[in-house]
């Protein structure tokens, strides 16, 4: 292809070489030199064409130069100095003269004064107006804004709008042109003046007027400058103490330490002199801090510094000082304070115990009775109890087995009193052997004594057993005995039996409580109370009214039907015996007969009723469609029923519908039929801002007629939300109707009547706008 | 019993006085330590009508309630005392109309009553500023502000149950949550301070200490009060025309009575004064004043009469026809009757036509009453069963087992909040009406009651064969209590019609040897709304409250069980139409949005960190989805785990 045009091309430039070859031929005779040149661009030509027949069709594009650029008789050129010429450098003369200077002053001016720029778009103008203006405008609006919801939110608005009068002529300005004319109104005024009492209600009475006067000048100014001092003075104090905070020496803050713990040591010895009853308060303070300081780990080895001080204290003495320094302070402030009289107690009862050893603990509680946090208190006080109930056994072991032996006299005696002694002596020997110390763990890890507590737990079940009995017998034998004494009774056994048996002992309080229970109805039902249906209503006694959901549960086991109505229901003793009944009387077997039909005609009652119920609910209920089409992609015919799966496959289920109200109500069959007409006068939009129909039935729940209403409220009810005076011009809305100043309305008309020739303050801010 | 220093006090005895009743009250007091007491609203032939109202319930209305509604009008009153009474016109008729019509001395009682402007300092204490206020002499009022309510009475008008909680609002639905709160607690407060008009106390029977109140007789009563009142214990000897039934008007001031051979009466029984007397020549099974006691209706052997008060027939209802009992439902215009052929019929007397007739399917129907709080029937049948019927439905809205033999006799308190049932079983029950209905008490009866009716004020008497018993709730209020009777009596006949005169302390009972007029102290309310139920009204007054009645007839179809039910959205419609909606537009407008991350700055907008914080939050829901699931999925296990009493045996699999 490249080929065939390229020999195209050839055939193409012979030709043209022929046809200029006439002139050429012709002007080659007039001048030969050119022709020449004429020969040797078409050889050139010549070889390019056959150079780009070799398939390469590179077409070189002639180049042209021109010397009279670079060298010319007519042109300067600047190349080669690479430089910009300045027209102060060609008016520069060669050397200065003062007479250039004006000249140079005014290109200097020249040079100083910007451009005008560019004006922009007219449309961009226009849209910065209209920013400007917008936002004006808004701002301008936007004082309205509350006056509008306040008129939206208002009950009601009456039109013409009209200036709120000053409510009240002031009492001065009516009383001015009365006169007292009776005599008693006279007599009445004269007294009044005597006494300089105010007819009249001012500000300020005439005394206390006169009390005004009387401060003189010299008085106010003195009162002046002693205010004055004492607000210097305070900002003295301020500034020191501020001072004396920033002070970071820690000696200077040891010292000022030690000083005031002198100081309040003197203080408290002084006060305990004095005054006794503030220096316990003094000295309850202490306790307190004590009390912070064990709680708090700062003077003990734990922080930085005294960990520091540990590892140095092996070689360093003073190190070692400043430790034990430390501990001691520690102890120091953690030591308790006693008071002499109760330590003299407790060590008392400590040598008789023969107990060397009363924990901290224990002791701390009894002495502060009123201490600072009661629930600490009450934690120790338990424990301390606990402390004695489990000691108490130990002293008095005997008289409380007596007790027990009193206690249960009534049952067979014999083998309980053995049983008895033999609990005693173990426990006499367990306390010899002393595993049972004051803090009374019962787990001890001896041998000998875990024997001994086997066997005394097997010896406090039988007791156990025992008792239960006994406590039954008692129990039937003081049917009518209280609550109260019963539970007297428990924490007396309790004491009997170690701590370990409590579980049974508990089990068999609940049982008792039980009985106790089923006797307390017993009495409740001989109470003389209103005929209550049944057992149903006795156990639950609150299912009458609105009871919830858990409740209806219940009740809905507990309801049964045929109990409801075949409970026997006290019968009244009326005063007057109808005479008909008295007839009856005389015929007892007309009675039972009656009787029997009586206890028999209830039955097809209620099975009628629960089978018209079972209807009902069936047909309340949702039916499933059935969609299966017998035949259809099987066999069909008589006798042949769909399959199931298919028919499991076309069945709709409906859902479930809520829950039908007379569920929980066996005797009660509630229609679900809805009322229709009655709908038709409910509300079935909700209106706008209520986004649940709770919300606006609330809104609608008092009724508004003058029926359930007084006739203020009626009014008030039903009041119109707008008031129009007939015959007035409702004017628009203005600022001065509001209590706004005008001028923000004209600033307004002013915007929207011409935006286009703004104020310079407008202007100026377009400015900053565009610039932004 | 031996009354030694029997005191009355109605209203007129007081007012004669000229005292004020709180100076009355300690002598009360000391009175009731030493000897039986009877108070018996009396005296209302002397007085002029006293305005501290009190309405017999209107329960069926619109937005009925619970509480006694009551009307005030004392804004009415003061403006005539004054003289002055510049108001809109419809003032001015309420006031003509409560007017006394007849006693030359009214007036000068009502002012003794009401000191010139009443409520004249009220109305300056509601205006003014909480703020202690100086006077002109400079002296502080020592009583600033208004004046103090109590908080119970101000709860008892309350309408709005804040303990409801209700879903979280918008700020706007919110303000105006709150204004509609704090309006209806200024109205509370404004209903409880008019409460004090109610100067009227009820009556009682105090017997001495230990003394059985079912001792005295009703002589003892009738010698212990005034004569007024003992004029109103009286009987009618009518042996000859049978068992008769009885019916009060409204306004407590009519009698009717039908004897069961045809004996048609009305009187105005306060003044004995005869209407009409006719012989309808026809059995009456039943017989009650329309609206008012200008007309009559009575059930004969074959088909409703209606009379007025000339004894002149009007119509004979042919539609109805073996009516057995009749019940007129005053707000609603409604007569229902139910009759032999088992058909509840409602029929309008304001336009004369039927509204309703239900088949009851349960055979004859012979027991009847209505509830006057929501106008409901109340049917009992021979299965032991108590239907509740509306005219809008065509089943029964509800079924109560309430007797295993027949029912004999149903009556509904006026609250709406009980009902007594006696049936053939020789059982009295009173059954919670709230809902549930379930039985709150119960008694066997010697022989069961055939008649019951409760009173205003919620006393419940029975008729037992020849013996009347009334029962009262402890303290004059709830359910009675069935332990004790409060009154007895025993007549000359059999039973046949009970009722309690409205605003009187009187039960009539209507027997075979005629009609008996008894006295019931604490039956009645003392306080009658004199715009709703005025018993001294003049015949122009009686038509400009049928005018009104009339204008605010409630339709029949709003009847239902829960009449507050109308105040409450149709939540049925209103998903089924946003249901609608939905399909309509294609998708729902107030769904939640799905969640857009909004763009943060500094390259944390990358599209990466925009789809993760998306997917965040998409997890968050599906977790808390999965978690909600996971709960119902225990509680449905909970709930199944605990029927199954006994465990299955591992053998249970080869059974087959």
């Amino acid at each position: 292809m490249s080929a065939s045009q390229a020999a195209k091309s050839l055939l193409a430039l012979s030709q043209q070489e022929e046809l200029e070859d006439l002139p050429k031929d012709y002007s080659l005779s007039t001048s030969e030199d050119e022709g020449d040149s004429d020969g040797e661009r078409k050889h050139q030509k010549l070889l390019e064409a056959i150079s780009s027949l070799d398939g390469k069709n590179r077409q070189k594009l002639t180049e042209r130069s021109e010397a009279s650029l670079k060298v010319s008789e007519f042109n300067v050129s600047s190349e080669g100095s690479g430089e910009k010429l300045v027209l102060s450098d060609l008016l520069e003369p060669i050397k200065t003269s003062s007479s250039v200077a004006a000249v140079k002053k005014q290109l200097n001016r020249v040079k100083s004064k910007k451009t005008v720029e560019l004006p922009l778009h007219r449309e961009e103008i226009e849209r910065i107006h209209r920013e400007v203006a917008f936002n004006k405008t808004s701002q301008v609006l936007s004082k309205w804004d509350p006056i509008v919801l306040k008129n939206r939110q208002a009950e009601q608005l009456v039109f013409p709008l009209s200036k709120p009068q000053s409510a009240f002529a002031p009492i001065e300005h009516m009383l001015s042109g009365w006169k007292a004319r009776t005599p008693l109104e006279q007599e009445i005024f004269n007294l009044l003046h005597k006494n300089k009492q105010p007819v009249t209600d001012p500000l300020l009475t005439p005394v206390e007027k006169a009390s005004l006067k009387a401060m003189s000048l010299e008085e106010a100014k003195m009162r002046r400058a002693e205010l004055q001092r004492a607000r210097a003075l305070q900002s003295y104090y301020e500034a020191r103490a501020r001072r004396e905070k920033k002070i970071k020496s820690k000696k200077y803050h040891k010292v000022l330490k030690k000083g005031k713990a002198k100081q309040a040591l003197k203080e408290f010895e002084k006060l305990r002199k004095v005054n006794p009853a503030a220096a316990l308060e003094e000295l309850e303070k202490l306790e307190k801090a004590r009390m912070m300081e064990r709680m708090s780990l700062k003077h003990q080895n734990s922080g930085k510094w005294a960990k520091s001080k540990a590892i140095m204290a092996k070689y360093d003495l003073e190190a070692r000082q400043a430790m034990q320094e430390q501990l001691a302070r520690n102890k120091e402030l953690t030591q308790k304070i006693q008071r002499a009289s109760e330590s003299e107690e407790e060590e008392g009862g400590a040598k008789e115990e023969g107990e060397p050893l009363v924990p901290d603990v224990v002791n701390e509680v009894q002495v502060k009775v009123n201490g600072p946090n009661p629930w600490m208190f009450r934690n120790h006080s338990s424990d301390a109890r606990e402390a004695e109930v489990q000691e108490g056994p130990e002293e008095g072991a005997e008289p409380a087995g007596h007790e027990a032996s009193e206690s249960e006299e009534e049952g067979p005696g014999a083998e309980e009193d053995m049983l008895l002694k033999e609990f005693e002596e173990r426990r006499s020997l367990r306390q010899k052997s002393g595993l049972n110390g004051p803090v009374g763990s019962p787990e001890t890890k001896d041998s000998s004594s875990q024997e001994v507590l086997s066997e005394l737990r097997a010896l406090a079940q039988r007791l156990n057993k025992e008792n239960r009995r006994s406590g039954r017998q008692e129990v039937s034998a003081a049917r009518k005995g209280t609550v109260l004494q019963v539970q007297r009774e428990e924490p007396a056994e309790e004491e009997e039996e170690p701590l370990l048996l409590q579980r049974p002992e508990r089990a068999q309080t609940l049982d008792e409580l039980e009985e106790l229970g089923r006797e307390g109805c017993l009495q409740n039902e001989e109470l003389p109370r209103a005929a209550v249906e049944g057992q149903q209503l006795e156990t639950n006694p609150n299912n009458h009214l609105g009871a919830t959901p858990k409740e209806k549960k219940r009740k809905e086991q507990m309801i049964d039907l045929q109990n409801l109505l075949t409970t026997k229901s006290p019968s009244v003793k009326s005063l007057a015996v109808p005479t008909t009944v008295e007839e009856l009387e005389d015929e007892e077997e007309r009675d039972q007969r009656q009787m029997i039909k009586e206890a028999f005609a209830g039955d097809d009652v209620i099975r009628d009723f629960l089978k018209e119920k079972r209807e009902a609910v069936e047909a309340s209920k949702p039916k499933d469609v059935d969609l299966t089409l017998p035949g259809w992609g099987e066999w069909g015919g008589v006798g042949l029923k769909p399959s199931a799966k298919k028919r499991r496959r076309f069945l709709i289920k409906t859902p479930e519908g809520p829950p039908r109200k007379d569920k929980n109500l066996p005797n009660v069959i509630i229609s679900e039929q809805r009322n229709i007409h009655a709908a038709a006068h409910q509300v079935r939009v909700l209106p706008y801002p209520f986004t649940h129909h709770q919300q606006f039935e609330r809104t609608i729940q008092t009724p508004i007629g003058s029926t359930w209403n007084t006739q203020r409220a009626f009014q008030k009810l039903t009041m119109p939300k707008v008031v129009t005076k007939p015959g007035h011009i409702i004017k628009p809305i203005k600022a001065e109707d509001v209590g706004y100043r005008s001028s923000s309305r004209s600033d307004l008309s002013v915007v929207q009547r011409n935006p286009k020739r703004l104020s310079i303050r407008h202007k100026k801010q377009l400015k900053q706008n565009s610039v932004h | 019993m031996a009354p030694r220093g029997l005191r009355t006090w109605g209203g007129a005895d007081w007012m004669r006085a000229g005292r004020l009743p709180g100076v009355f009250n300690p002598t009360v007091g000391q009175l009731r330590g030493v000897c039986t007491c009877v108070a018996v609203r009396v005296g209302l032939m002397e007085t002029a009508p006293k305005p501290g109202s009190d309405v017999p319930p209107k329960k069926d209305r619109l937005q009925a309630k619970r509480k006694k509604p009551r009307r005030y009008w004392e804004e009415e009153t003061a403006p005539t005392a004054a003289g002055a009474s510049p108001g809109p016109p419809r003032k001015q008729k309420k006031n003509r109309e409560a007017r006394p019509q007849k006693p030359k001395n009214a007036p000068i009682q009502k002012k003794s009553r009401f000191p010139k402007k009443p409520q004249v300092p009220k109305k300056s204490q509601e205006w003014r500023s909480p703020g202690p206020q100086r006077s002109l002499s400079g002296a502080q009022d020592p009583f600033a502000g208004p004046a103090p309510v109590p908080v119970e009475v101000v709860r008892k008008f309350r309408r709005i149950d804040k303990s409801k909680k209700l879903p979280r609002s918008k700020s706007k639905a919110q303000s105006r949550l709150d204004a509609a709160e704090a309006e209806e607690e200024e109205i509370s407060v404004k209903a409880a301070r008019s409460e004090l008009l109610l100067a009227e106390e009820p009556g009682f029977l105090e017997g001495e200490d230990g003394e059985d109140t079912a001792r005295i007789r009703q002589a003892d009563i009738a010698e212990a009060v005034d004569i007024a009142s003992a004029a109103k214990h009286f009987d009618l000897n009518l042996r000859q025309f049978g068992p008769y039934r009885l019916n009060y008007s409204r306004t407590g001031r009519h009698l009717a009575l039908g004897g069961r051979r045809g004996h048609v009466a009305a009187l105005d029984w306060v003044t004995k004064k005869l209407m009409c007397e006719i012989n309808v020549m026809e059995a009456v099974r039943d017989i009650r004043f329309l609206h008012s006691e200008a007309l009559l209706a009575v059930a004969q052997n074959r088909w409703l009469h209606i009379y007025d008060n000339q004894g002149i027939e009007l119509h004979c209802v042919r539609r109805c026809d073996r009516i057995t009992r009749l019940e007129f439902l005053p707000f609603h215009f409604l007569l229902a009757t139910a009759s032999e052929t088992g058909f509840l019929t409602y029929l309008d007397v304001s336009v004369g036509k039927i509204v309703a007739a239900l088949n009851a399917r349960a055979g004859r129907l012979d027991v009847m009453t209505q509830n006057p709080y929501n106008a409901i029937v109340h049917l009992g049948h021979s299965n032991g069963t108590v239907s509740l019927w509306s005219p809008a439905v065509k089943e029964p809205l509800a079924k109560i087992l309430c007797h295993r033999g027949g029912v004999r006799a149903v009556a509904v308190d006026p609250t709406g909040t009980h009902m007594a049932t006696s049936g053939l079983d020789h059982q009295l029950k009173i059954f919670d009406l709230r809902g549930t209905f379930q039985p709150l008490s119960a008694r066997t009866l010697p022989q069961g009651a055939g008649h019951l009716a409760f009173s205003q004020r919620g006393l419940l008497a029975a008729g037992l064969g020849d013996v009347v018993n009334v029962w009262a709730g402890p303290g004059g209020a709830g359910a009675p209590c069935l332990e004790r009777p409060y009154l007895t009596h025993r007549l000359t006949g059999h039973v046949h019609g009970l009722q309690f005169c409205p605003f009187e302390d009187v039960l009539g009972v209507g027997h075979s040897g005629g009609v008996t007029s008894m006295l019931a102290p604490g039956a009645a309310e003392p306080n009658f709304d004199g715009l709703e139920s005025n018993p001294y009204r003049s015949r122009k007054q009686r038509q400009e409250w049928e005018v009104k009645a009339l204008l605010e007839k409630v339709p029949a179809e709003l009847i239902c069980l829960d009449p507050r039910a109308l105040a409450e959205v149709d939540v049925v419609s209103l998903e089924q139409e946003k249901k609608e909606r939905i399909e309509r537009l294609g998708y729902d407008p107030e769904a939640k949005a799905p969640f857009q991350p909004k763009p943060k700055q500094k390259g944390r907008s990358s599209t990466a960190s925009l789809v993760k914080r998306k997917k965040k939050v998409m997890d968050e829901e599906h977790r808390d989805k999965v978690r909600q699931s996971l709960k119902q999925q225990q509680q449905q296990k909970q709930e199944k785990a605990k029927p199954t009493g006994a465990r299955p045996s591992a053998l249970d699999r080869f059974v087959r």
